[in-house]
C-alpha cells in the first residue's frame, strides 16, 4: 500500500518539507501593520478633534503660545481642557467599546450581525439607566450615597447584562445559534425596553426628561471629566478581557463542543464575553445614549481587510471605533454648526447602508 | 508492570429525550491500533462517541490512558486527544490555514510552526493554505479539519504516552482516492504508537482498516472482534437486516471493485 503521500511517519522521508508561509498567506502579518497604521489615524483624528469646535480656539494656536512660554487665556483653558479633551477622551473610550463589544458579540453568537445596537441589549441597557435616572430617587438615601454617580452606569450594565442573557438563553440551543431567533429576540427586547421607557418619561419630571431627551439621541456634547473617569474603569476591564478571550472566540467559530476540544473552558469564555459586553455596552450607553452602528461596521471592515482572528480583530476594533466615533463627532459638530447634530444620526446615516449591503452579501448563503 | 493504555468506557447509558439511546455499552480501545465503530442508522454509533468525549449527558465512566476523563480539564483532555467533528460548517471567513492552525495552540506541537502545512499536506490539501474555507466544497472542508485535529495531536506518543484521534465518520463525503489518504493517516497514526477511534459506515473501509471493530446494533454493542470475526455473513445479515455476502464473488455480469485488493500486507507490517 502507497504511504508516499500519507507518510507523517517520517516526514523527513518521502514528502518534502512544505515552505515556510508566505505572508501574501499569513493574513496575521497584514493585521500587525493594519494596527501601526490606526494607531497613526487615531492620532490625527484626535489632534483635528480638538482643534475643531464652535468657538474659535485653534490647537495650533494654542501650540505656539505654549512654545512661546505665554500663559494660555482662561477661554482657551476651559475650551481645551474642560469641553473639548474630556469629550475626546469620552469619544475614544465610547468608540472602542462600542467597537469591541461588537466584535465580541458577533463571536459568542457565531454571527456578523449580532451587535448590542440591533439585537436590543443597548436597548435594555438603555432601560436601566432611564430606570435609574427617574426612580434613583426613590432608593434609600445610604444606597444612594453609596453608589453616587456609579448608579445610571451601574445600572446600565446589568441592564445590559441582563437582556444578553436573555438573548443568549433564547437564540442559542445545543451550543447554534439560530440567527432569526436572534434578531427577532432583539426585536422583542427593544420593543419591550421602548415601552417600558415610555411610561417612565410618563413619571418623570421637567429635569428627568431633559436628561432622558438624551438617550434617545445619542450624543457626546454632555461629556465630563465625571464621566470619563466613571466609565474609564468598567470600559477598561471589559476591554483588558480581549487578549484572553481572543483564542476562545476564535475556537468558538468551530462550534461549541468542537471548541471545547481544542481546550478551551467554553462556558468560561462565554461567562466573560457576556460580561464584556454588558460592561462595555452598558458603561458607553450610560455616558453617550443609544450610538448605533459601529459595532456592526467596524468588525466587518476589519474582517474584510485581514481576517476574523480575534487576536487582531479586537485591538484593531477598538483603533478603529474609536476614529470612526471622533470622526462622527467632528461631522456632527460642524455640519449644522453653530448648532450640533446628535452622533446618532451621523452614525446611523453611516452605517445603516452597511447594515444594508452585508445582508445583500450573505443572502442564500449562510443560514440566513 | 508494562502499562497499556486505553480509552475505556463503562456502563455508558444516554437518553435523548424519552428514547434510550445506549443501554450500558461497554467500550475499549487500545492505543497503537484502529477500532472502529460500525452498526445501522440510529444504532447509537456517534451517541456513543458524543458520549465518550464528553459532548452529551450519559451515565456510566469514561477512562482515558487510565485516568477519569470527567476529573480532566478541556485543556489536559485537548493536549492528549483530538475530535474531528461530524458538522464541519465554520462562522466567519476564515483561511484553510487559520483553521488549522487552531489545532496548534491546544496541543503540545505549539513550537513547530510548520506542522499545519504538513498537516495539510497529509491529507492531500497542500496549497490550500490561503484558500477560504466556506469556499471549499464539503469534502475539502472535511479533510481541513482532519488536519486541524491531527495537527492538535500531532506526535502519536510524547513522553511514553500515547494520544488520541477520535473521528466521526471520517471518510464519509469522501472519494475513494481520499479515503485511502485519510484512512492511511489514521493506519499510519496506529502504526506509530497512537489511539485511532473511528465511527464508520463503509464496511469495506473497516474490513481494510481496522484492527478492533465493535458493532453496534440499537444501542447496544452486538458484536467485537477482529474484522474477521465481526464481518460474518451471519452478523452482517441479522444486524443490518439484509444479506450481505462476504468474500463472494458477484454474478460475472456485474462489475466489481475491490479496494482490498492494493493492500499489501508484508508493507504495512513492516
Amino acid at each position: 500500500m502507497s504511504l508516499a503521500t500519507t507518510d507523517i511517519a517520517n516526514p523527513e522521508a518521502g514528502a518534502s518539507k512544505p515552505e515556510l508561509i508566505s505572508p501574501a498567506v499569513d493574513r496575521r502579518i497584514r493585521a500587525r501593520q493594519l494596527t501601526l497604521l490606526l494607531v497613526l489615524l487615531l492620532g490625527l483624528v484626535s489632534l483635528l478633534s480638538l482643534t475643531t469646535g464652535a468657538s474659535g480656539t485653534s490647537l495650533w494656536a494654542v501650540l505656539q503660545d505654549l512654545l512661546a512660554g505665554r500663559e494660555l487665556s482662561t477661554m482657551e483653558r476651559v475650551v481645551l481642557l474642560d469641553i473639548r479633551l474630556p469629550r475626546l477622551c469620552m469619544g475614544i473610550l465610547v468608540g472602542a467599546s462600542l467597537a469591541v463589544s461588537g466584535a465580541v458579540m458577533q463571536g459568542l453568537f457565531r454571527n456578523p450581525l449580532a451587535d448590542p445596537g440591533i439585537v436590543g441589549v443597548s436597548a435594555g441597557a438603555g432601560l436601566a439607566a432611564i430606570t435609574a435616572i427617574v426612580l434613583g430617587s426613590l432608593l434609600p438615601a445610604t444606597v444612594q450615597q453609596l453608589v453616587g454617580s456609579a448608579l445610571v452606569p451601574l445600572s446600565a450594565f446589568f441592564g445590559g447584562w441582563a437582556s444578553t442573557l436573555i438573548l443568549y438563553r433564547v437564540s442559542t440551543r445545543g451550543g447554534q445559534t439560530s440567527v432569526a431567533t436572534m434578531l427577532l429576540a432583539g426585536i422583542a427586547l427593544g420593543a419591550l425596553s421602548g415601552a417600558t421607557s415610555g411610561i417612565l418619561v410618563y413619571i418623570a419630571d421637567d429635569t428627568q426628561l431633559r436628561d432622558l431627551t438624551f438617550w434617545g439621541m445619542g450624543s457626546l456634547a454632555g461629556a465630563t471629566w465625571v464621566k470619563v473617569l466613571t466609565a474609564l474603569p468598567i470600559i477598561g476591564l471589559a476591554l483588558a478581557t480581549a487578549p484572553f478571550l481572543a483564542r476562545g472566540l476564535n475556537a468558538l467559530a468551530l462550534g461549541e463542543a468542537a471548541a471545547g476540544h481544542t481546550g478551551i473552558a467554553v462556558q468560561r469564555v462565554k461567562n466573560i464575553a457576556i460580561l464584556a459586553v454588558a460592561g462595555a455596552t452598558g458603561a458607553a450607553v450610560a455616558v453617550s445614549g443609544g450610538i448605533g452602528f459601529i459595532g456592526i461596521v467596524v468588525p466587518h471592515l476589519l474582517r474584510l481587510a485581514t481576517g476574523p482572528d480575534h487576536h487582531s480583530l479586537l485591538p484593531n476594533a477598538a483603533l478603529l471605533g474609536a476614529t470612526l466615533l471622533l470622526a462622527a463627532d467632528m461631522i456632527a459638530r460642524i455640519i449644522v454648526a453653530p448648532a450640533e447634530l446628535p452622533i446618532g444620526i451621523v452614525t446611523a446615516i453611516l452605517g445603516a447602508p452597511v447594515f444594508l449591503w452585508i445582508l445583500l452579501k450573505r443572502r442564500g448563503g449562510l443560514g440566513i | 508492570m508494562t502499562q497499556e493504555f486505553t480509552l475505556q468506557a463503562k456502563g455508558i447509558s444516554v437518553k435523548l429525550g424519552r428514547r434510550q439511546v445506549l443501554k450500558d455499552v461497554d467500550f475499549s480501545a487500545t492505543a497503537g491500533r484502529v477500532t472502529t465503530i460500525v452498526g445501522p442508522n440510529g444504532s447509537g454509533k456517534t451517541t456513543l462517541l458524543r458520549a465518550m468525549t464528553g459532548e452529551i449527558a450519559h451515565r456510566g465512566k469514561v477512562r482515558l490512558n487510565g485516568a477519569d476523563t470527567t476529573d480532566m480539564k478541556p485543556w489536559q483532555l485537548a493536549a492528549i486527544r483530538a475530535v474531528q467533528p461530524q458538522n464541519s460548517s465554520i462562522a466567519f471567513p476564515f483561511t484553510v490555514l487559520e483553521i488549522v492552525r487552531l489545532g496548534l495552540s491546544a496541543g503540545l506541537s505549539a513550537a513547530d510552526s510548520t506542522v499545519p502545512l504538513q498537516a495539510l499536506e497529509a491529507v492531500g490539501l497542500a496549497g490550500f493554505a490561503g484558500r477560504m474555507y466556506q469556499d471549499l466544497s464539503g469534502g475539502e472542508q472535511q479533510r481541513v479539519q482532519l488536519a486541524r485535529v491531527v495537527t492538535q495531536v500531532w506526535e502519536p506518543v510524547v513522553d511514553g504516552t500515547p494520544r488520541w484521534l477520535i473521528l466521526d465518520e471520517p471518510v464519509a463525503s469522501l472519494d475513494i482516492g481520499h479515503q485511502f489518504t485519510v484512512m492511511d493517516l489514521a493506519r499510519n497514526y496506529a502504526t506509530r504508537g497512537g489511539g485511532v477511534v473511528a465511527v464508520m459506515h463503509d464496511l469495506n473501509f473497516t474490513a481494510m482498516f481496522a484492527d478492533h471493530v465493535v458493532l453496534m446494533e440499537a444501542g447496544l454493542i452486538a458484536a467485537t472482534g477482529t474484522p474477521f470475526e465481526v464481518l460474518t455473513d451471519e452478523t452482517l445479515a441479522r444486524t443490518y437486516g439484509c444479506p450481505v455476502p462476504v468474500n463472494t464473488t458477484p454474478p460475472a455480469q456485474i462489475p466489481f471493485l475491490l479496494p482490498q485488493a492494493r493492500i499489501d500486507l508484508a508493507a504495512r507490517s513492516a
